[in-house]
């Protein structure tokens, strides 16, 4: 109770958690009602407008596009959420290890973390995305992503430990005989947790987007019904001369809510974390 | 201390470039295919040829290519070719380099990413000031919340959605391309002209998402000048409002946006490679996207290694003319 009633004051995190909540059911629900297998090529008649049969039209491939929406929305989501996942880990041992730590592992650590943040991070992907090459899946590439998506938690998670160690209490809890661990656990880890859920939005969003563009050059799952796929497809099988519409705005749209949804949840989690930040939006 | 920060920045530099071609040079090796031995073998079969002497052919061809050498000394002789630049031939379309490549749409990318990179940082700059202005008309506050919206999106995609409205529906631009198919790069007016239309939609679509970020920041800034003595000094003085505004307050504001453009120079090259391919326009992007789908593996390497070096070069000549322009950070003094 107490929750929803913050959420009528963080309008964004509400925002944010109806949109990401609304594509959940989507992804789910709809599974119900588009069985997965007619995501795939010629489980249906091309090329069909949207129709009570086919309530989001087909694609020239034999796509029903309502199974490929959900079924796209369910992969591009975890594609995002797994990368995401795996970024956060690394990156909070990381930050960890070398706020907590500091010294020569803290310099190398920096170091690394300032070296990759200034490298365009989809081109290393492009490269190392070309040499798996074909046989991508949406794991495998979830976990190549996964490789670029821990430098921004680090970062934060590190500069966040800097500043919460030097603080009062985390001093008290060490005068009291708490060793390391118990600090880290007690102590820093639930200051942390907002900062934590912000960092993992970051890293899902990155991730997301850097999925979207490896597939957008045709560096994805080729077989599986991705949105980016289904976008790429959109431009391979030239939709938009053929004035098929709908093919087109459906996953635009899906993936458009994906990002708002994102941008405000990790907007409205940027106040709960730092309430005396001014509000941008 | 100025030596030591450029020595440090430099060496950054030198980090990304070194780590770049390091890559560049491993990973291919860790895929257990031979380039050569696939291409003799579908060489061979084409012609009929039995597989016989194949081997031999390979050893030959990898002697050829120093392929037979120990992997360090392959490594550094990679090391020196990229020092002089030098990445090799395309492997589609063979008597060209891959430099050649480049050079032939280069300028293209160039172009557009100049003026759309000066545009949305114009345009949302004075913008953002604007905003924050508390002089300045009411419905301007309306336009942060759709900006901040746009922005959050890819601009590829924002991009299909311009496509959608402005090509597709109501016509106004042309889908694809750098210019009409079928004309004359003559140099004309109407060459011109052409280009510019073509060139319009991906630039709307890179700039409209850019905007709100640069809008957003200088706000944050504008707002943290107005409130210096030296502005309610300046305003007890009795100077007129647009002086207020543009010499005092816009001028110290937009420095701090200069370092954003460091910053944000990697993701605006990503977004635009994006774009290029969305739209086939003739640049950089729509190279690499064409690399990816012939699986011309040197053209690959080689333009993420020209991207990344020229967004490393152009990040480090934004860093080091910072300080010239805002004696406040002159970088180590002080300390």
């Amino acid at each position: 109770m107490r929750f929803f009633r913050y959420l009528r004051r963080n309008k964004r995190l509400a925002a944010g958690i109806v949109i990401l909540t609304f594509l959940l059911l989507f992804a789910t629900v709809g599974r119900l009602i588009a069985p997965p297998e007619r995501a795939y090529p010629l489980a249906v008649p091309g090329n069909k407008p949207p129709s009570l049969e086919y309530p989001f039209g087909t694609d020239s491939q034999g796509r029903d596009l309502l199974a490929t929406i959900v079924m796209g929305t369910y992969l591009t989501v975890r594609i995002g959420f797994l990368a995401g996942v795996i970024g956060l880990a690394v990156g909070t041992f990381l930050g960890f290890t070398a706020a907590y730590y500091g010294g020569p592992l803290d310099t190398i650590i920096r170091w690394v973390v300032d070296v990759l943040l200034t490298v365009p991070g989809l081109l290393v992907l492009v490269v190392i995305a070309a040499i798996v090459g074909r046989t991508l899946n949406p794991t495998s590439l979830s976990l190549i992503l996964a490789l670029l998506a821990w430098m921004g938690p680090t970062r934060t998670v590190r500069s966040q430990v800097l500043s919460l160690r030097e603080r009062a209490f985390v001093r008290v809890a060490k005068l009291s005989g708490e060793n390391n661990l118990e600090i880290i656990f007690r102590e820093l880890f639930p200051n942390l947790l907002p900062y934590l859920g912000a960092s993992l939005v970051g890293s899902v969003t990155g991730a997301i987007f850097a999925s979207l563009g490896l597939e957008q050059l045709g560096l994805g799952a080729m077989r599986e019904p991705t949105l980016g796929m289904t976008i790429y497809w959109v431009q391979y099988y030239g939709a938009f001369v053929r004035g098929l519409w709908w093919w087109i705005l459906e996953p635009v749209a899906v993936i458009v809510l994906i990002f708002m949804g994102l941008f405000f949840l990790s907007a409205g989690l940027d106040e709960f974390a730092n309430p005396r930040v001014r509000r941008v939006v | 201390m100025r030596a030591a920060y450029l020595l440090k920045r430099f060496g950054l530099l030198l980090a990304v470039l070194w780590t770049a071609a390091t890559l560049n040079f491993f990973l291919p090796r860790l895929t257990p295919r031979n380039p050569i031995r696939e291409r003799i073998v579908q060489l061979a079969t084409s012609g009929g040829y039995l597989e016989q002497g194949i081997e031999e052919m390979v050893k030959a061809y990898e002697a050829k290519f120093g392929l037979d050498q120990p992997l360090w000394k392959q490594y550094l002789r990679y090391l020196g070719d990229m020092v002089r630049l030098d990445l090799g031939y395309s492997l589609t379309a063979f008597p060209k380099t891959v430099m050649e490549l480049i050079g032939e749409v280069v300028g293209w990318s160039i172009g557009i990413a100049a003026v759309t990179l000066l545009l949305s940082f114009l345009i949302g700059s004075v913008l953002g000031a604007l905003i924050a202005w508390p002089k300045s008309p009411k419905f301007l506050q309306y336009l942060v919340a759709p900006l901040m919206t746009i922005s959050s999106v890819p601009a590829y995609i924002f991009g299909l959605v311009l496509i959608y409205f402005l090509a597709f529906r109501a016509k106004i631009f042309p889908m694809m391309g750098g210019f009409t198919l079928g004309t004359v790069p003559d140099g004309s007016f109407a060459y011109y002209m052409d280009v510019l239309k073509h060139a319009l939609l991906p630039a709307l679509s890179v700039i409209l998402v850019s905007l709100g970020g640069w809008a957003l920041g200088m706000r944050g800034m504008m707002v943290t000048v107005e409130g210096e003595d030296y502005m309610i000094l300046a305003e007890a003085k009795g100077l007129k409002s647009n002086r207020l505004f543009s010499r005092y307050a816009v001028r110290n504001a937009l420095l701090p946006q200069i370092t954003g453009l460091g910053l944000a120079l990697g993701y605006l090259v990503t977004g635009q490679i994006l774009v290029e391919s969305l739209f086939g326009f003739p640049g950089i992007g729509s190279l690499l996207n064409r690399s990816v789908f012939v699986y011309d593996y040197n053209a690959i390497l080689g333009v993420t290694f020209m991207i990344i070096l020229s967004v490393g070069v152009m990040t480090l000549i934004l860093d080091l003319i910072y300080p010239l322009l805002d004696p406040r950070i002159r970088t180590g003094e002080g300390k």
